[in-house]
């Protein structure tokens, strides 16, 4: 009886203790995944090079591909990014489950050099930022139908973040092949 | 005479143009203050135009950035969403034995999904359920409600929640929309084992301890057996008027660090699963999986167990041990179709020394229409040692939004 009361005791002080902690904690909130800021990613990646920012407008053509490679509606009128040489880099945003997800992408010569998570916002999913998992894509490029060239292995129960990520860097790719001379493999 | 006529023209002429070409001093400075207002009145031209060209400039940046705004201001500012998935499924299955057969079609799942983000770092989540398509008094389905909890973040890598949520324990419990497994049904060891899809209510934190290494912990309510109950799947209270008396504890680590591997182990403790009525069954589930993706193959296998006090055997001989195991390869042949393999093994009686093990093998393929909708058909043959087994296709449709 004494032990059974010692057991019950014990649970709920354990589980009153979970949830203290973590409401003791709620004044300190930190906003969830907000890894590095756009400047800063562009400022990194072009160092030392001072990158000139440019403008990519959608006309029918551009955004009727940008379209079929994210599989939904384009919203806005154009998508800056930086350049300087053959170099170009992006910040694009695409819904995973339910939240954009803030990617950078950096393209050299037809080809991926480096993907990053900027911002991640969904609850789950989040294992897509590790570096292991953005090497994949580092050297990959369009194929004739718009799509990476490369095999990305995804991440088991976080399928809609992989698959954000992959139309991004798709999109990454076809966006700088329309403002520096095309890659050979969309020639 | 002529030549004289034409000499003096000539010489007229001559100093005509003479005459013309040089200016007096005066003449020249009046000529060069002209010329200096003209180019004043030029330049103020200029600088006009390029005021009137900077103006537009910037009317017309402002008109795009506001036309921006607006286009891209609905999927920005939606704080709401909503999805859910669903799956309809026809079952053509034969008992070894010839004691019955089960042809039935079911539209066995049909989920909405709702979430709110009331800020950066506090949100809501839910899933509501109809399951076998129809529910009330005397119908065959339920209505359930399988989350709704609210999540909050208290760093970069870790979060609360309080609420109703799924039990960090097995591959599918919580994930489980139709297009992201293979099979029209979810397999047997994770119904019946683990038993998903389980959900619980409490509190939980989850985190990262390092880059691809997780984990999760979790105080909530414990599973009810009640009278001659034993399955730890007849004991889900599913957060119902649910008995609360003696709690439960979940903890996981996941190892996700490679790309395309998931390493997973789980452990629970069940206080009581009497609830305090009667005799103590205590108990713990251990469960550890692995999902490891390589180019188009693909490996899930999963293995749980649950260790129950030796009380439950005097509910059923046996039960104090309940085990289960299975082993899915697939290859996606193409990015839209996909086979499978899965060969499986569970035992909710498996402390009993008689051979109570229920084998199943599948076999089948997924076509995915789109991403989200896939179409599935399997064939599934069931094996026990009293030769009451079955076999038979199951078919499905299923889609997630």
């Amino acid at each position: 009886m004494f032990n059974s009361l010692l057991n019950k005791l014990l649970c709920k002080v354990i589980f009153t203790g979970l949830l203290t902690t973590t409401l003791l904690a709620s004044p300190q909130l930190i906003a969830k995944g907000v890894y590095q800021s756009g400047p800063d990613f562009i400022a990194e990646v072009f160092e030392p090079a001072q990158p000139e920012a440019g403008v990519l407008w959608f006309n029918d053509s551009i955004r009727q591909q940008a379209e079929k490679i994210l599989g939904h509606r384009v919203l806005g009128l154009r998508v800056r990014y930086h350049q300087s040489g053959a170099k170009t880099a992006w910040i694009l945003n695409e819904i995973g489950k339910e939240m954009p997800i803030t990617i950078g992408v950096v393209i050299d010569e037809g080809k991926i050099s480096s993907v990053k998570i900027l911002a991640y916002r969904e609850s789950r999913g989040g294992e897509v930022r590790y570096p292991a998992y953005m090497a994949q894509y580092q050297g990959a490029s369009l194929t004739e139908r718009y799509k990476l060239n490369k095999s990305i292995d995804g991440i088991t129960g976080a399928t809609l973040s992989v698959w954000a990520v992959n139309k991004v860097a798709a999109l990454a790719l076809y966006y700088h092949s329309q403002v520096v001379s095309k890659p050979e493999s969309i020639k | 005479m002529k030549k004289q006529l034409l000499a003096t023209v000539i010489g007229l002429s001559f100093a005509a143009t003479t005459q013309a070409a040089t200016p007096s001093i005066e003449e020249m400075w009046e000529i060069i203050q002209k010329q200096q207002a003209e180019i004043s009145t030029l330049k103020n031209q200029l600088e006009k135009n390029d005021s009137r060209l900077t103006e537009t400039e910037i009317i017309a940046e402002a008109t795009i950035s506001a036309v921006e705004e607006i286009s891209l201001a609905p999927a920005a500012s939606n704080k709401t969403h909503i999805g859910g998935y669903g799956e309809l499924h026809y079952n053509k299955l034969e008992k070894d034995d010839g004691s019955g057969d089960k042809d039935a079609i079911d539209f066995h799942r049909f989920v909405l999904f709702t979430s709110h983000q009331f800020s950066d770092n506090i949100r809501f989540f839910s899933e509501l359920e109809v399951e076998h398509s129809i529910a009330g008094d005397g119908q065959v389905g339920e209505v359930e409600l399988e989350q709704a909890y609210v999540e909050w973040d208290l760093a970069n890598n870790k979060s609360a929640k309080a609420g109703l949520f799924l039990m960090p324990v097995g591959i599918l419990n919580e994930t489980h929309e139709p297009d992201t497994f293979y099979g029209t049904e979810r397999n047997a060891v994770e119904k019946n084992i683990i038993p998903a899809t389980w959900w619980e209510a409490g509190a939980a934190l989850s985190g990262e301890l390092s880059p691809g290494l997780s984990y999760d912990l979790a105080a909530h309510s414990g599973l009810f057996l009640d009278t001659g109950e034993y399955k730890p799947r007849d004991g889900r209270q599913k957060v119902g008027k649910a008995r609360a008396d003696d709690m439960a504890f979940t903890g996981r680590l996941k190892y996700t660090a490679i790309p395309g591997l998931e390493l997973a182990a789980s452990l629970q403790l069940q206080t009581d699963m009497h609830q305090g009525e009667g005799e103590k069954i205590g108990g713990t589930l251990f469960e550890t999986h692995l999902a490891w993706q390589k180019n188009d193959f693909q490996l899930r296998a999963l293995y749980a167990a649950w260790d129950f006090d030796d009380a439950i055997n005097s509910i059923k001989a046996g039960a104090d041990k309940q085990t289960g195991f299975y082993i899915e390869p697939s290859y996606k042949i193409t990015d839209k179709f996909g086979v499978f393999a899965r060969i499986s093994e569970y035992d909710n009686t498996a402390g009993g020394v008689t051979d109570s093990a229920i084998e199943q093998f599948d076999l089948g393929v997924n076509y995915w229409l789109h991403p989200n909708v896939v179409f599935k058909i399997d064939y599934q043959n069931q094996d026990n040692s009293e030769g009451t087994g079955s076999d038979g296709i199951n078919i499905g449709v299923g889609f997630s939004y």
